[in-house]
Parts: structure tokens; C-alpha cells; sequence
């Protein structure tokens, strides 16, 4: 009989269940990684009222930012540590946005969706993020700017984000409704529903 | 996706045959496997013995019910799981399965779409099982795949797709040594292989392009460079670059 050794011996309490640490960084996504314009990007948040806010790449950069070291987990099993983000919080810019709706779903080029309840990238736990490593993202990594949130499995951190649209029941996005968990927490391994 | 789904299961490896040097293709009988559709994955777990557990994703090599599962795994040189599910595993021992995974890059038969298959070294794994798929349900959907390898001798299931030449013709394409007597072009895919290559965008094609990371990203673009909608283009990146 073989017997697997493995490699990665010491217990990481970083690490979630079921995950392995990379250092590489790899890609996943459904389709071709668009090619966006920063001249035409825009970045909008819709409500019950309708459009609500809306802010042109030159906006959105005059916006005050912030340094993140977070670290980011793929339902595909790969970890990887304090990985150097810039952007833009979540709390900046739905500082005037009135809502009563308690869920989002995000909105990217390309198509892809992902549902994400409101509190959970509110109070310093998400960020619309431009910047990797001291470069600008790249574009098969969400560039110009992704979502991050990196408490949640890393299909929620929507690449190529586009605009936030409130809604008042947290129906699936893409992934989710290929059968991804609604949720994803890793801690709590919500890979699949 | 159900509960069904997010289960381990217990897989014995019943069969195994080399596919290449680096390439073996094993066989799992999976006693209560639900089946899964052409283009599918599995995450497959293995624990030492002390308990430390490695999961990596394969695609499946065959779509179906049978209650057995086939993947092909290429070994990566400094690979942790790998090495091991090519050179180690022995018909008898066990690997633990979840799965089927993905809902996305998946060809079900009533579409009635041409298809361009398009595989970059080991991402032919998946693309295998889409057009065994074609061929089983007798599809009349015009199917195609490019197949990029290095050398002829890494080109996996090359006989196997020889026999489905009728309904799923293959064109291989080698990026750095080419069979005696080639005459095409040696290198990675350029515009102009992909141009003369894959089904024009005019046919509407459904296009699933797998591989390593930057061979999906450079072929998607191309593609779309070159007429395709991006919304028509399917891919899955098996990591690595
Ligand atoms: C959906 C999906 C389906 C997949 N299907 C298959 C399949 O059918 N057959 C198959 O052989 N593999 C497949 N893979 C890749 C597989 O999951 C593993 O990544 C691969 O076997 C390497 O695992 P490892 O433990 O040997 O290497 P690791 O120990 O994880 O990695 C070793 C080193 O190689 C790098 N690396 C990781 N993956 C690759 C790669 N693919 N190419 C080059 N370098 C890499 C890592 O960054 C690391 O530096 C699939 C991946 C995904 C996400």
C-alpha cells in the first residue's frame, strides 16, 4: 500500500480547514479576463431608489485609500498570506448611501455576479482594490479594480467590479448558483451548498 | 448542489495505465458516485498518517454514472500530491473523492452549438471527457479540438482521439518538438494558428479552452481579439503558468 507523506508539516493557525499555503497566485475565473478602459470604467452603487452613487476612475482615485495585508483564501483549496492590496473601503463609499436593503450583489465587466449581505463588507472588511504589491492589479487578477473581501472565499472578491446593486433577499450569483455555498466563510469550510 | 455532493467519498483505485512519461491515467471505483456531466471536477483528498490531509481538483476523463471515475494526472516535478497519485498510488489503496464539482465548464448533449475544444498540455483532461461525451450520445453538433503539447510523446489520449477522428477531429499542435516529417509550425499558439484553427466566430461556436494559467490567458484573448464573444468562451485554468 503507498502512504502519502505530504509536505506541509507545521500546523499553520492561519490556515482555514482544508487549505494549503501557495505562494504563487493563482487565477481562476469563468471566462477571458476582459479588457477595461479606465477611460470608460465607472463604479456605481444602485438602491430601492435607484442609482445612488456613481464615481469616474479619476473619482474613484481621488478617493482616500488604504494599505491591506489580508490573507485570502480559493474554495479550490489554495491559501495564500498577507497579500498587499491598495483600495478604496467599502465604508467610504457607502458613507452617504441610504438603504434599508441588507444584501448586495455585485456586479462585474464581463457579467460575472456574487451576493454578499451588506454588514459583511461593512466596518473595515472590504475594499474595492486597485493596487497589488505596489503595481497596478493586473488585468487577470481583477484589474482595474476588484472587490476584496477576504474573510469570504475568494470567488466573492469579484474581479473587474463594476457596481454594487442592493437587494432585499441574498439571491445567488454565479458561482452560487452552480452550486457554491450562498455564503463562503472558510473558517467554517462553506464551499459548497 | 446537494448534500450528495459536498460528501467525501471512498474511492479504490481499481485500474491505471501510463498515459506519457509524466501521465498516468487511475481509475477509481466509487461504490455510491452520483455521476456527473462532461467537463466536471473532482477535489480528491489524501491523509498521512499522522493526519496532515492534501486536497488538490481533477478533472474527470469520462462523464457518465458508471460507478467508477477516471482522472489523468500529470506529475509536476516538486509537486506535493502529484507525484504521488502518478507514481505511488497502487491499484487497492484508497483516496478519498468529492465531488462532481462545477456547473460551468460543462457540455451537456442536447446543445446544439458547434464546439471548439482548445487544451494546453494536461487541460486535454476535461475536453477528453466532453468529447467522449459527443461521441456516446451521437451528437450531430459539429466538434473540434486543438490540442497543444510539447512533443508528440506528451500528447495524452492521442490514440483514443484518434478513433473519435470521425466525430471529434483533433489537430495537435507542438510547441516545442513536432513528429518527423511535420511541416506546420513548431512554437505556442499564434493568432494565426488560432485563426486557421478554431471555428470561426461567424459559426457561433461554443469555445472551453483549458490549460495552465497563461496559456488560457493568451488563447482567450486571442480569441476574442480575433471575433469571438467573450461570452461564448468557457475556460478553466488548471494553475501553475
Ligand atoms: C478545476 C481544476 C481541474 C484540474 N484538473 C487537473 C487534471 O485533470 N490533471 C492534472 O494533472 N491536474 C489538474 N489540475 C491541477 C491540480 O489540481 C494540481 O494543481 C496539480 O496536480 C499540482 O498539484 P501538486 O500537489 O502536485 O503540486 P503543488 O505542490 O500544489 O505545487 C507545486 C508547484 O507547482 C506550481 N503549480 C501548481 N499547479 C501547477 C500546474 N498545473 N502547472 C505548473 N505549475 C503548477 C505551484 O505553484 C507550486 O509552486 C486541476 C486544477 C483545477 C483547479
Amino acid at each position: 500500500m503507498a502512504v502519502f507523506g505530504g509536505r506541509h508539516r507545521e500546523s499553520n493557525p492561519s490556515l482555514p480547514p482544508g487549505q494549503y499555503e501557495t505562494q504563487s497566485f493563482p487565477v481562476l475565473s469563468a471566462g477571458p479576463t476582459p479588457e477595461i478602459d479606465t477611460a470608460e470604467w465607472e463604479f456605481f452603487i444602485h438602491t430601492e431608489t435607484g442609482p445612488s452613487r456613481r464615481w469616474t476612475w479619476d473619482q474613484f482615485r481621488a478617493l482616500p485609500a488604504e494599505d491591506i495585508t489580508p490573507d485570502i483564501h480559493c474554495v479550490t483549496s489554495w491559501s495564500k498570506f498577507d497579500t498587499p492590496w491598495r483600495g478604496v473601503s467599502l465604508d467610504t463609499l457607502f458613507a452617504d448611501v441610504e438603504t434599508d436593503l441588507d444584501f448586495v450583489m455585485a456586479h462585474s465587466y464581463g457579467g460575472y455576479t456574487t451576493n454578499l449581505p451588506l454588514e459583511e463588507i461593512l466596518d473595515g472588511r472590504a475594499w474595492i482594490a486597485y493596487e497589488y504589491d505596489g503595481d497596478d492589479l493586473e488585468p487577470e487578477h481583477g484589474g482595474p479594480a476588484r472587490l476584496l473581501v477576504p474573510h469570504l472565499y475568494f470567488w466573492k472578491s469579484a474581479k473587474w467590479i463594476r457596481g454594487l446593486v442592493m437587494q432585499s433577499e441574498d439571491n445567488p450569483g454565479f458561482w452560487e448558483q452552480y452550486g457554491y455555498h450562498n455564503h463562503g466563510d472558510p473558517w467554517r469550510e462553506e464551499r459548497y451548498a | 448542489m446537494s448534500e450528495a455532493t459536498r460528501r467525501w467519498r471512498r474511492g479504490t483505485l481499481v485500474r491505471d495505465r501510463a498515459l506519457s512519461a509524466s501521465a498516468r491515467s487511475v481509475t477509481f471505483a466509487v461504490p455510491d458516485w452520483p455521476g456527473a456531466a462532461a467537463g466536471q471536477h473532482v477535489d480528491v483528498r489524501l491523509t498521512a498518517p499522522d493526519g496532515y490531509q492534501a486536497v488538490r481538483s481533477y478533472s474527470l476523463a469520462r462523464a457518465g454514472t458508471d460507478r467508477e471515475i477516471e482522472l489523468a494526472v500529470e506529475r509536476l516535478p516538486d509537486g506535493e500530491v502529484s507525484p504521488f497519485l502518478v507514481d505511488e498510488l497502487e491499484p487497492g489503496d484508497e483516496v478519498e473523492l468529492r465531488g462532481p464539482l462545477g456547473g460551468w465548464f460543462v457540455w451537456r448533449p442536447g446543445e446544439q452549438r458547434p464546439v471548439q475544444l482548445i487544451a494546453g498540455g494536461s487541460g486535454i483532461v476535461p475536453l477528453v471527457a466532453i468529447a467522449r461525451a459527443h461521441a456516446a450520445a451521437d451528437s450531430t453538433a459539429p466538434m473540434r479540438l486543438l490540442a497543444s503539447v510539447r512533443t508528440p510523446e506528451s500528447a495524452l489520449y492521442r490514440d483514443e482521439l484518434e478513433q473519435l477522428r470521425a466525430t471529434a477531429p483533433t489537430r495537435w499542435h507542438y510547441t516545442r518538438v513536432a513528429p518527423p516529417g511535420w511541416t506546420g509550425p513548431v512554437g505556442r499558439l499564434s493568432p494565426r494558428d488560432l485563426e486557421r484553427e478554431v471555428i470561426a466566430g461567424s459559426q457561433h461556436p461554443l469555445v472551453y479552452v483549458c490549460g495552465p494559467t497563461g496559456f488560457v490567458e493568451a488563447v482567450a484573448r486571442t480569441l476574442i481579439d480575433l471575433g469571438q464573444t467573450a461570452d461564448s468562451i468557457r475556460t478553466e485554468r488548471f494553475g501553475g503558468t
